[in-house]
């Protein structure tokens, strides 16, 4: 028994050990670490799909943005002339030998429509000047600078040079000029495309004030509904959550094409309206093809994330202490300012954010009902994809993301990221 | 590093891989996939013996792009527009065909000169021809009272109701000018000056108030079929199957239709490339271009085959008057310039999406 040492009686410098004589902190390390790696194991399946099939595909699209070797790869020669001159030299015989053996290999190799397409997204109608001399590499002779003139007069034109000069270097920056509206101008300076073509920066801020207009519209249409599935018994609850998923469950084609049926001018709403005397034949309104569409479509199809979060929330909420407001003599109106409010906010934050975020980046739903001012700049990333520019989409989407990120971090500034309930 | 994007892409377009003897074609899928079937595959696998297998896709052109720079090529023949077909032929991604390879039409013209001028490409040759025109619903006018020139649909006064109009610059703006007293001859020298665009957005801003834009091919019939619009521009394909399968009141006006045409192309390192050149071979001869031709309302581009197109597929009416190759549908027509968008889709595109936002 007295071998037995007792903790009180051991000297403070002895460390604690196991049953096995090794210190007590190196085996709970030991453990720790076991336990860490074991569920490291657990979720490397789940890490590496993300990463193959999310992080990679991703940075190389926003790679992209800044990088387009069309021209660079195709134009060698010419892109060393632009680096031992500077810009705005008026170019020389030399310059126009070094662009004839870049074009004759280009011929060779078929790449000429590659680079070509490159030149065109810094300067229109460059393409088929690129390919049409491309063709005719091999009628190239000296004097170059003629033989190029005789090929199309367009080779005088110093802003030609000046697309090819910002193309010659793989990595760019033209593409996040244009999606922010503006150009370089022939002496490669920066300035504003004409009044008639800007639609970024427009369609950023529209984005961006719609899907904050939606989710405020969403907020004010969730809140009641959430409130009442979480105040009534389980079984009334249950039944009315089911109508809240019902559409989520539905395809989204489907919600948006009915919507399409309801909102037409001669459609359900417009047809009810007539019948009721509200408005004339002749005075049909128009819901659908505009923005108004847009933001009636978005708003239904996004409601369940709003309504989803905030219930999760407000369930939790004890009805105890809006009653002990009550009784110390708060009005209905202060207990749900200050008592009730405050204590959703994690769902608000939640549902707001899932919304708008979910509303900056919707494609499917403003193609298709937005007509002509109901687009958003999903519907131009598409537009760039579709042409094959993916350099341009990458960009537009990394300012989108920025943008998200800002308000993300705006959000977390103002509300705090830790106060956030999911469900 | 591009590499690993293509390569990701092309992983979403697996394809279960084919005996050697089989001919992978990815087409468009739906009523025009189903007329290559019938009218090409069918035959040419009863001829043959060799299997053919058809994928489909949105646009093959994304695809083949994403397979051929991930050197996982899977199919041998893609369906394309000629735009994408001249786009990925300049950059090297699909192979050259040598028109000499193809057989004399049926009456014995030589290939070269039974084509329509300029649908044979280097790298493409052609299997059909499709326009965009402008369909009607002739219940809302009186007998024969319907619009008759292009001017007519941009005229609000005289022909009062909503116009679906597609939310592209491509074809729009061709048809503004025309509706504004071009010839079509000269309508893409006009396009190409700032004046003429700027005439032709002009023109679009006198029925923008009155037009309901549309993205998808489908959309133009259904508009027409809920009375949104009165008349549209659209697909002549689509209004012939809302008109005949389905039976409504729909007729297309020709004047000023704008023709494009589709084809069939290699992609650099298809796996059965003497096959995929057999089949094209066998699709692009004047009988099995008119076969097809009965299935759906797309022109054959062979001239001899206008005379051997027969009846619409189950029924006892002559294709011929559907088709935008028939002589009397061709009298005021363009063909969509590969050049001048190759140049100004991605300008125009950012102008016209500027005009469509702006209020």
């Amino acid at each position: 028994m007295t071998s037995v040492p007792q903790p009180s009686a051991a000297p403070a410098a002895a460390a604690l050990t196991t049953s096995d004589g090794r210190p007590l902190k190196a085996a709970l390390a030991a453990a720790g670490a076991r336990a860490r790696r074991r569920a490291f194991l657990l979720v490397l399946p789940l890490l590496a799909f993300v990463v193959i099939t999310f992080v990679i595909p991703i940075g190389q699209m926003l790679y992209q943005s800044v990088y387009h070797p069309g021209f660079a790869n195709n134009a060698p020669a010419i892109a060393a002339w632009f680096d031992a001159n500077p810009t705005g030299t008026e170019p020389d015989e030399a310059a126009y030998a070094a662009l004839a053996e870049d074009f004759r290999q280009m011929q060779a190799n078929k790449t000429a429509g590659e680079a070509g397409t490159r030149i065109n997204y810094t300067l229109p109608e460059t393409r088929s000047l690129i390919t049409k001399t491309a063709r005719a590499a091999q009628s190239l002779a000296p004097p170059y600078k003629e033989a190029f003139l005789a090929v199309d007069a367009k080779w005088a034109d110093p802003g030609v040079w000046q697309a090819m000069r910002s193309s010659a270097s793989a990595y760019t920056s033209d593409f996040y000029l244009a999606a922010l509206d503006f150009e370089r101008a022939p002496d490669g300076s920066i300035k504003r495309v004409e009044e008639k073509k800007r639609v970024y920066v427009t369609l950023f801020v529209k984005t961006f004030l719609l899907s904050l207009m939606i989710t405020a519209i969403c907020l004010l249409l969730a809140f009641p509904i959430a409130h009442l599935l979480a105040t009534l018994p389980m079984a009334k609850a249950n039944l009315l959550m089911i109508l809240v998923l019902l559409p989520f469950w539905t395809s989204l084609l489907v919600r948006t094409t009915s919507w399409i049926v309801l909102l037409q001018e001669q459609g359900v709403v417009n047809s009810l309206l007539v019948y009721l005397g509200a408005v004339g034949d002749d005075g049909r309104l128009r819901l659908i093809y505009n923005q108004t569409g847009t933001i009636i479509v978005m708003t239904h199809i996004l409601l369940p994330f709003m309504v989803l979060p905030l219930y999760s929330v407000m369930r939790v909420i004890p009805p105890s202490y809006a009653r002990a407001a009550r009784s110390l003599g708060a009005t209905s109106w202060t207990t749900f300012r200050r008592i009730y409010l405050p204590q959703t906010l994690p769902g608000i934050g939640a549902g707001a954010l899932l919304v708008f975020i979910l509303a900056v980046g919707y494609y499917i739903t403003p193609a298709l009902v937005g007509g002509a001012d109901g687009q958003l700049i999903s519907n131009l990333i598409d537009f760039h994809m579709d042409k094959s520019n993916w350099s341009m989409a990458a960009a537009l989407s990394a300012m989108l993301l920025v943008g998200v990120l800002l308000l993300y971090w705006l959000y977390d500034r103002l509300i705090g990221i830790d106060n956030l309930k999911l469900g | 590093m591009k590499k690993i994007l293509t390569l990701s892409t092309a992983l979403g377009a697996l394809a279960l891989p084919a005996a050697a003897d089989d001919i992978t074609v990815m087409g468009w899928g739906g009523a025009y996939a189903n007329s290559h079937i019938e009218a090409y595959f069918k035959p040419f696998e009863a001829a043959t013996g060799n299997k053919v297998i058809s994928v489909d896709s949105d646009n093959p052109a994304t695809p083949l792009k994403a397979q051929v720079e991930a050197n996982n090529v899977t199919m041998d023949i893609a369906v394309l527009e000629i735009a994408d077909a001249v786009r990925l032929c300049d950059e090297g991604l699909i192979i050259p065909i040598d028109p000499a390879i193809l057989p004399a039409g049926a009456d014995g013209t030589a290939a070269a000169d039974d084509f329509l001028p300029g649908t044979v490409t280097e790298c493409m040759i052609p299997t059909d021809i499709f326009a965009t025109v402008i369909g009607y619903d002739a219940s809302k006018f009186a007998e024969g009272e319907g619009p008759k020139t292009m001017a007519d649909f941009f005229d609000t006064t005289k022909f009062p109701g909503k116009r679906g109009v597609r939310k592209s610059p491509k074809v729009t703006l061709e048809m503004a000018l025309m509706a504004d007293g071009v010839p079509a001859s000269e309508v893409y020298a006009t396009l190409s000056t700032p004046e003429g665009v700027d005439r032709a957005f002009a023109k679009l801003d006198t029925i923008k108030k009155d037009s309901v834009f549309w993205e998808a091919g489908a959309q133009p019939p259904q508009l027409l079929a809920d009375g949104e619009v009165v008349m549209t521009i659209a697909y002549n394909g689509r209004i012939f199957n809302a008109a005949h399968q389905e039976g409504k009141p729909f007729e297309i006006m020709w004047d000023g239709q704008v023709y494009d045409w589709e084809g069939m192309v290699v992609p650099k390192g298809a796996p059965n490339e003497a096959g995929a050149l057999e089949l094209i071979k066998f699709a692009t001869s004047s009988e099995a271009s008119a076969k097809a031709a009965e299935f759906i309302s797309y022109g054959p581009p062979r001239k001899s085959a206008a005379a051997l197109v027969g009846n619409i597929q189950g029924s006892d009416q002559p294709m011929l008057p559907n088709l935008p190759t028939a002589p009397d549908n061709m009298t005021n027509a363009l063909a969509s310039s590969l050049e001048f968008w190759a140049d100004r889709d991605t300008e125009l595109g950012e102008r016209f999406n500027a005009w469509l936002a702006a209020n």
